[in-house]
């Protein structure tokens, strides 16, 4: 087996896949326990829907450029 | 002391930036087998599409003074600030994509100073070489100072730990990976700088009410002059910025941005490393595109910082002395205002990233011109393909480590953004003149190329000088008594372009022409520029520029 060559695009999905987990995580747990000192417009839980945007395009971009394998030479 | 921070980060935050630096690694290590020869090193060996070539142009320009001085500016002088991103920016990348952007690829240059050897001689290579370099380095270390300076506001880290630390990750992958692990790199950038930066305005505006209530607030709190573009214009005085349309749409929009992004190697590497033709000049079309909506992420949230933040901000050495914040802290207080864990990671890795792609830009055409067009052409003439790379990699560190250097030299500066401004106009300018006219008309000599970008650097110097010793000297060179310092810049940048041009003309006529046969290839007349081939209308770029063309015209008249 050889290893086929990771598309840029590829990396980008991983980024925003990883990120929009990240961020849709914190923003479910600030949402069951909310913070005593609340940032401007908290209520209306960007980091929930801004974090599902990221998971869902990331993961878009993951299975459309995911890193081929091909039989060796 | 104890540091004053903005933001405190928790853990998600800090992995999320984290991860960022991890995966720029990975990146860098992943592609360090695919930098062997030069042009694989220097010029990505050549095979970046269109999208790449045109998303890399694009983020190697969105540094820190982009995101955080522009930001800064639109609090100070409201959506005058647009400029530099429309009339300063678009008919420049249009014109580098139809006009200029043959006889760069056509000619296989790797450089811009490579170009000028080609066509003016050597002379006017190292001339440029040596001035790019020097401006490069200092650019290179205001963005690190710049980048370092948020990161100690925002988050109380030291400055030289966030200099170092980011330094060393942008060594590590242009070292090893070379351009292409650059451009890859800054096409991720490109990403996560609108992922993180994308939500101020969304929340911003939401919490304005809207554009039109966002310019209620902004006139009451300022003038209603701060959100139009045009109507200001017609003199020095009726404008926060000091200036008239003519600085803004000959200084800026003729000269300057012509200059900048049509003859800056920092930007132009990135579309010399396009595939083909037709990606060298869809790149160019694709990143005008994308920056006629960067004011989103970077005035908009500056203006609506004017519009909704409670305090007063102010200039650094009025922030200094009162202990408030100044203009180039509103991105991060913005930030601080909306963004909760998680999204507060992401913002601060957009700033980091913006930061990191401007260095890694500067990194790589510093590594280039000094590798080519310095060691190269004076040092060792004979060297091998692998001994040039062993070069460039060391380059790179070299550059890094004097670039760190800078930053610290810089950090006393009392403006970063005028520092930069003047540093364009040193250079950019007549190299914009020397290169254009090279280009377009075939009886520009040799010589009449280095005394035009000689004299033209030499006049601009002089006159930044002079306004600097006695600042009442600007009435003479903005030719008006109410002129202000930004519109030094435009003036300095157009009479420069002036007489760069009137001396390389006056020198070619009373000195021997290159023969035709010479200039194949590198004149406007004496190239033939290679067919599109059979494609749709929709894959050429004379119809993307067109689309262009309409939305920045209808931007214009939008916001006029």
């Amino acid at each position: 087996m050889e290893k086929g060559e990771i598309s840029i695009w590829f990396f980008i999905g991983v980024s925003l896949l990883v990120n929009g987990v990240l961020i849709c995580g914190a923003g479910i747990y600030e949402y069951i326990h909310p913070p005593l000192e609340k940032l401007v417009l908290f209520d209306k839980h960007a980091g929930i829907w801004w974090g599902a945007i990221l998971l869902l395009t990331g993961l878009l971009y993951c299975i459309r450029f995911v890193p081929r394998w091909t039989a060796g030479k | 002391m104890e540091t004053i921070r903005l933001v405190h980060l928790s853990a998600v935050d800090i992995v999320i930036i984290a991860f960022y630096f991890a995966l720029v690694l990975a990146i860098g290590f992943y592609l360090r087998g695919r930098a062997n020869t030069g042009e694989d090193f220097f010029m990505a060996g050549r095979e970046m599409t269109a999208w790449v070539a045109g998303l890399s142009f694009l983020s190697a320009n969105l540094g820190a003074l982009e995101l955080m001085g522009w930001a800064g500016s639109a609090y100070q002088y409201g959506i005058l600030a647009t400029h530099w991103y429309w009339v300063g920016a678009i008919p420049a990348m249009l014109f580098l994509a139809l006009v200029m952007m043959p006889f760069y690829y056509i000619s296989r240059t790797h450089s811009v100073p490579g170009y000028l050897k080609l066509r003016f001689g050597e002379s006017s290579r190292v001339l440029s070489a040596v001035s790019f370099a020097f401006m490069t380095v200092l650019m290179s270390g205001v963005n690190m100072f710049a980048m370092a300076k948020v990161m100690q506001i925002v988050l109380g880290w030291p400055l030289s730990f966030s200099i170092w630390i980011s330094s060393l990750t942008v060594a590590v992958y242009v070292a090893l990976g070379g351009l292409r692990s650059a451009i890859f790199n800054e096409v991720l950038q490109f990403f996560l700088i609108w992922a993180g930066a994308l939500l101020i305005p969304i929340l911003g505006l939401y919490e304005a009410g809207g554009w039109a209530n966002l310019k209620v607030l902004i006139t009451h709190r300022a003038s209603a002059e701060y959100v139009h573009l045009w109507s200001g214009l017609g003199s020095f005085s009726s404008n926060p910025m000091g200036i008239n349309w003519v600085g803004i749409v000959f200084g800026l929009g003729a000269i300057l941005s012509m200059g900048y992004w049509t003859t800056d190697f920092l930007v132009v590497q990135r579309i010399l490393a396009a595939k083909d033709m037709r990606s060298a000049q869809l790149a160019p079309i694709i990143g005008a595109g994308f920056k006629m909506f960067v004011p989103l992420i970077v005035i908009l949230p500056g203006l609506l910082g004017l519009g909704l933040l409670p305090m007063t901000l102010t200039g650094e050495a009025d922030a200094l002395v009162t202990g408030g914040h100044s203009y180039n802290e509103v991105l991060p207080l913005m930030l601080a205002r909306y963004c909760g864990p998680g999204l507060l990671g992401l913002g601060v890795t957009a700033l980091i990233a913006g930061f990191m792609s401007g260095m890694a830009g500067n990194v790589s055409a510093f590594t280039t011109v000094w590798t080519y067009d310095i060691y190269r052409a004076l040092i060792n003439k004979k060297g091998t393909d692998a001994h040039y790379v062993s070069v460039g990699r060391w380059t790179t560190v070299m550059g890094v480590l004097i670039s760190v250097l800078t930053a610290y030299l810089v950090m006393r500066a009392a403006s970063i953004m005028d520092y930069v401004q003047a540093l364009f106009s040193f250079f950019i300018a007549p190299l914009f003149g020397t290169v254009v006219l090279g280009m377009l008309w075939k009886r520009a000599t040799g010589p009449a190329g280095f005394w035009g970008l000689f004299l033209g650097t030499l006049s601009s110097i002089s006159m930044w000088a002079w306004v600097h010793a006695d600042p009442t000297a600007l009435r003479y060179v903005a030719l008006s008594s109410e002129a202000k310092p930004m519109a030094q810049d435009m003036f300095q940048a157009l009479w420069s372009f002036v007489i760069c041009v009137i001396v390389t003309v006056a020198v070619s006529l009373v000195t021997q022409p290159k023969p035709d046969a010479e200039l194949q290839g590198l004149v406007y007349g004496l190239t033939t520029i290679p067919s599109e081939g059979e494609v749709a209308f929709y894959q050429k770029p004379i119809f993307w520029a067109g689309v262009v063309v309409v939305v920045f015209v209808a931007l214009n008249l939008i916001f006029w």
